[in-house]
């Protein structure tokens, strides 16, 4: 895994990418089924023979909901060092994902190297549009707290826009721009909380603050804000209107494979590092559809070692735009995602702040 | 005060720890030290020193004795 975090997150031509991820998968398959009593049973039941596979298409996946059925681990108990959650709402179970040092430390480097594509090499002063309370109870971390904690190591500095009540402490956020002037700031918050709560008050004043210098990082998912019927693009053209804000990246990524997210480009498109991948498969025989036939998407990653989660089947659809081919240069398949499956239970990150 | 009692000082005042649970700190072991408490005792030793880290030293940053490496690539000499 040491000599893989080495290779540059987009540089990998489809036969390299494809030769990568055929063997260390396989690998992990093996490793899984020794190290996991359920998931050898399950893999005994499919009568899968990891040794004979010719590629990582072939490999079983686990479809999403077993993390919440199951509490599948490939280590002791007494060796997990962190739990992390799924976003579930009220009435909802939640995904439990056990992680040892390794595997999580992993998963962080493995987003530094994704996100740093993106925002230079440099730590960044950071505005986190969320409160500092999500963080505080260490015990039990959700996707929306881990997701500010792995994006804080690319921190130079940091400021929560907003306060426990969840206003925008504009003040507090003045105060930071003001201390860093001239340099290149990182926005990072969940797209629902930063429509909800930071640009729906910028827009009673716009113009208060300037962020044209700015890079923001968002992901979580749309659902909360298709009921407001706002769409990606109004979302960046709106944002830009009040806070002159214009590099923009959404991200799709899970709390089952953390860390291996899915940057949006410069062209609007997501990305697959060579930390991972996508693969569409057809609802009806689960065979892999053709670049722009809409599927379900199955994730596979490179980094789950302490618990079976290396390829996974999640509720969501989307399609394959292409390969190595995006006008931004970079290599790998690059997909747009459709969003829940239909019957699907409702999920993601950003929709789980119940308005109290 | 030199550099070895700056050092001291940060995981003192970081983890409110003292004498030799300081010598053995270890991340995700010495109680504080968590993710969150990893981010404030970066803040606190890019401080104290006048550094800026990089990532992976961040990451790699995981108990008082590895620290003391890390911290040399940034000119700061711990033990003499």
């Amino acid at each position: 895994m040491n000599d893989i975090l080495k290779i540059l997150p987009y540089s990998l031509t489809k036969q390299e990418k494809d030769r990568l991820l055929t063997r260390r998968l396989r690998e992990l398959t093996g490793y899984h089924r020794e190290h996991c009593r359920t998931y050898q049973k399950i893999l005994d039941m499919l009568d899968v023979k990891e040794e004979q596979i010719s590629s990582y298409e072939e490999l079983p996946f686990l479809p999403v909901r077993l993390f919440k059925d199951m509490e599948l681990r490939s280590i002791e108990k007494e060796e997990v060092f962190k739990t992390m959650t799924s976003s579930g709402t009220t009435g909802q179970t939640v995904s439990k994902i056990f992680l040892d040092r390794q595997t999580s430390m992993n998963q962080q480097k493995t987003l530094v190297k994704i996100v740093s594509d993106f925002t230079g090499k440099s730590r960044l002063p950071m505005l986190i549009i969320d409160c500092p309370s999500v963080v505080k109870n260490r015990a039990m971390f959700s996707a929306r707290g881990a997701g500010i904690l792995g994006f804080s190591i690319l921190a130079s500095d940091r400021q929560y826009a907003l306060d426990d009540d969840m206003r925008l402490d504009l003040e507090g956020v003045r105060a930071f721009l003001k201390k860093h002037p001239g340099e290149r700031i990182l926005l990072f918050g969940f797209t629902f909380m930063i429509w909800q709560y930071f640009y729906k008050e910028l827009q009673k004043n716009p113009g208060c603050i300037d962020l044209s210098n700015a890079v923001m990082i968002h992901g979580g998912g749309w659902k909360k804000l298709q009921s407001e019927a706002v769409e990606p693009q109004e979302f960046k053209r709106r944002l830009q209107e009040v806070c002159g804000l214009s590099d923009i990246h959404d991200y799709y990524g899970m709390v089952e494979q953390t860390g291996c997210i899915y940057m949006q480009c410069e062209c609007g498109h997501l990305h697959a590092s060579i930390f991972s991948d996508v693969i569409m498969r057809r609802m009806k025989d689960f065979s892999i559809c053709d670049i722009g036939e809409k599927g379900v998407i199955q994730v596979v990653s490179l980094l789950p070692e302490s618990y079976p989660g290396h390829s996974i089947l999640t509720e969501d659809e989307g399609v394959v735009l292409g390969v190595d081919d995006c006008p931004c240069g970079r290599k790998g398949k690059y997909f747009k995602v459709l969003g829940r499956i239909k019957n699907a239970e409702i999920r993601g990150c950003s929709d789980t702040y119940e308005k109290q | 005060m030199n550099n070895k009692e700056k050092y001291r000082k940060v995981f003192q005042e970081t983890f409110e720890i003292s004498g030799e649970q300081i010598d053995n700190a270890e991340y995700t072991v010495t109680a504080g030290w968590d993710s969150v408490g990893h981010m404030t005792l970066v803040a606190a030793l890019e401080d104290e020193f006048d550094i800026m880290m990089d990532t992976d030293d961040i990451i790699d940053f995981s108990s008082f004795e590895v620290g003391k490496q890390i911290l040399k690539k940034y000119d700061v000499i711990i033990d003499e």
